[in-house]
């Protein structure tokens, strides 16, 4: 907490409800919540991509390790990747001890981030519901849920009246074309607004003394007897000894730039958001053999989400045939529903792995990191990401938190094994 | 909605396609190393562009296609049999 205490000490002022109504009484605008600089020509650590982990790993970097001559360097503007596109969905009930054990320390990083940051963002813990709709799924949900109580995962599997009982809207007849059999039902799950935790990490990472610039392409990564010595970008060239890339769909593009080459293939994911209602719905709701996961914002919009489109693709536009899919899926889920409209849909990139885990830590070249392949699942371990990349930046080798994500793993034959939780299930 | 131009049966809805992706050479189990053969199995080009890739017309004619698409644009160019031997333009 100290730490925080030094952030609020530098740039705009701490928040507090003292300080929004002195400002709100004295002054009109709102100062710049991080500072614009220069590009320096030479940086101890740059990050490319300026979404949650870029931003997070900064962050950390400064806050646990006092490294604070860092520069996140984005293309477009801070959290407009993936960042800002997912359905900003938290939970830990994965189905490998690895996985268990990452995203649980990730949802507790969650939880205390608004004090950690004195950034409200909006963390809000609501219960997390897997349905099952065959044998297959249920069997899979009582592996899971044994695996999370195993890692003191709070996690498992409820009956269809106990669904009925926190989803009153749900249809849990045996009239569905695909009946309700059971749940897994993770109490800690729960949303956060996706925009705060870019702002918040962006806010505090700034204050510590990190530069983060914005609309800075990153062209070219020069690379020397097997080492990194630094990146080209569109505003001028940077003399640097470690290069991160944090940049989600874009990571094989950027890996290239190294002559890294990464298991990693970029598929759209497509979600929706509908105009607000009352609040109804207060857990998130997900079902794999229907594709859809359900939550409700703090502003009663219901956001929708689905799994990646069937081909791999760079394209961010939305097609009809995700709206007509997910219509249907939802309302046979919540057949109460029909009158509700959708008031927009969007996609994102997602960087997908064979093995549906992330790649995280060194590479072949030395001084290039990767923080890649974070498929559908990268926002919830947004600040465990961070803390890892930090760490392993500051000590040079991989935290044991992440010692299972290596890029070798592959060459190994030492897949991870996440599909069964990681695919569709947010 | 993208729609690609199958040889047999016209324009047809990407949705009726399965998608195989990027063609590659399978090496030779036997005599291929570990790592060639993780190449073959993980590693993908990931083109931002133009690339040419499987697909699978699985609610049409059955057969398998060559089909050159643009994965910024979705732009597609050209689809063929990918069994028929075609001569380069």
């Amino acid at each position: 907490m100290a730490d925080t205490r030094r952030a609020g000490a530098r740039g705009s002022a701490r928040y507090s409800a003292l300080a929004l109504l002195r400002h709100g009484v004295v002054s009109h605008a709102w100062p710049p919540v991080w500072r614009s600089h220069d590009l320096k020509r030479r940086y101890q650590v740059v990050i490319i991509g300026g979404g949650i982990h870029g931003l997070a790993t900064a962050y950390y970097l400064a806050r646990n390790h006092g490294i604070t001559d860092v520069a996140v360097l984005d293309k477009g503007y801070l959290g407009g990747g993936g960042s800002g596109r997912n359905t900003a969905i938290l939970r830990s009930n994965y189905l490998t001890p690895e996985g268990v054990r990452f995203y649980d320390r990730s949802l507790e990083l969650y939880q205390g981030l608004a004090a950690d940051l004195n950034f409200n963002v909006m963390f809000s813990r609501r219960g997390h519901l897997t349905l099952a709709h065959s044998d297959a799924s249920l069997r899979t949900m009582r592996w899971r849920a044994e695996v999370n109580k195993v890692s003191g995962v709070d996690s498992e599997v409820i009956g269809p009246e106990e669904v009925k009982r926190l989803v009153p809207r749900m249809d849990v007849s045996d009239q569905a074309r695909y009946p309700i059999l059971g749940a897994l039902y993770h109490p800690p799950g729960g949303i956060v607004r996706h925009d705060a935790v870019v702002w918040g990490y962006a806010r505090a990472a700034d204050h510590l003394g990190a530069h983060l610039h914005q609309d800075t392409e990153v062209t070219g990564i020069d690379v020397s007897a097997g080492r990194v010595t630094g990146v080209r970008t569109s505003r001028g060239d940077v003399a640097t000894p470690l290069v991160i890339n944090a940049t989600a769909g874009w990571a094989t593009l950027v890996a290239d730039m190294a002559g890294v080459r990464l298991p990693v293939q970029t598929f759209p994911l497509q979600a929706a958001v509908t105009e607000p209602v009352k609040p109804f719905l207060r857990t998130v709701v997900v079902s794999g053999t229907l594709h859809v996961y359900v939550s409700q914002t703090a502003r009663g919009e219901l956001v929708f989400g689905a799994s990646v489109d069937p081909f791999a693709s760079y394209s961010t536009r939305g097609s009809l045939e995700f709206t007509e899919g997910l219509a249907g899926h939802v309302l046979q889920l919540m057949p109460s529903l029909t009158k509700l409209r959708l008031l927009r849909q969007w996609a994102g990139l997602c960087d997908m792995t064979p093995d549906f885990a992330p790649i995280m830590g060194h590479t072949d070249v030395d001084g290039f990191l990767v923080d890649v392949g974070w498929g559908t699942y990268g926002f919830k371990a947004g600040p465990v990401a961070g803390e890892a990349m930090a760490a392993c930046v500051a000590t040079g080798s991989a935290p044991e938190i992440i010692s299972s994500f290596g890029l070798d793993r592959f060459a190994r034959g030492q897949l991870v094994g996440e599909k069964g939780a990681a695919a569709v299930g947010h | 909605m993208i729609l690609l131009p199958c040889p047999w049966c016209g324009p047809r809805d990407s949705d009726e396609f399965g998608y195989i992706g990027e063609i590659g050479a399978r090496p030779d189990p036997r005599t291929t190393t570990p790592e060639e053969w993780r190449d073959y199995l993980y590693m993908r080009r990931n083109v931002a562009g133009w690339t040419t890739e499987r697909w699978y017309h699985r609610m049409g004619c059955r057969r398998y296609l060559t089909v050159e698409r643009n994965t910024i644009s979705n732009q597609v160019r050209s689809a063929t049999d990918a069994a028929v031997q075609v001569d380069e333009p």
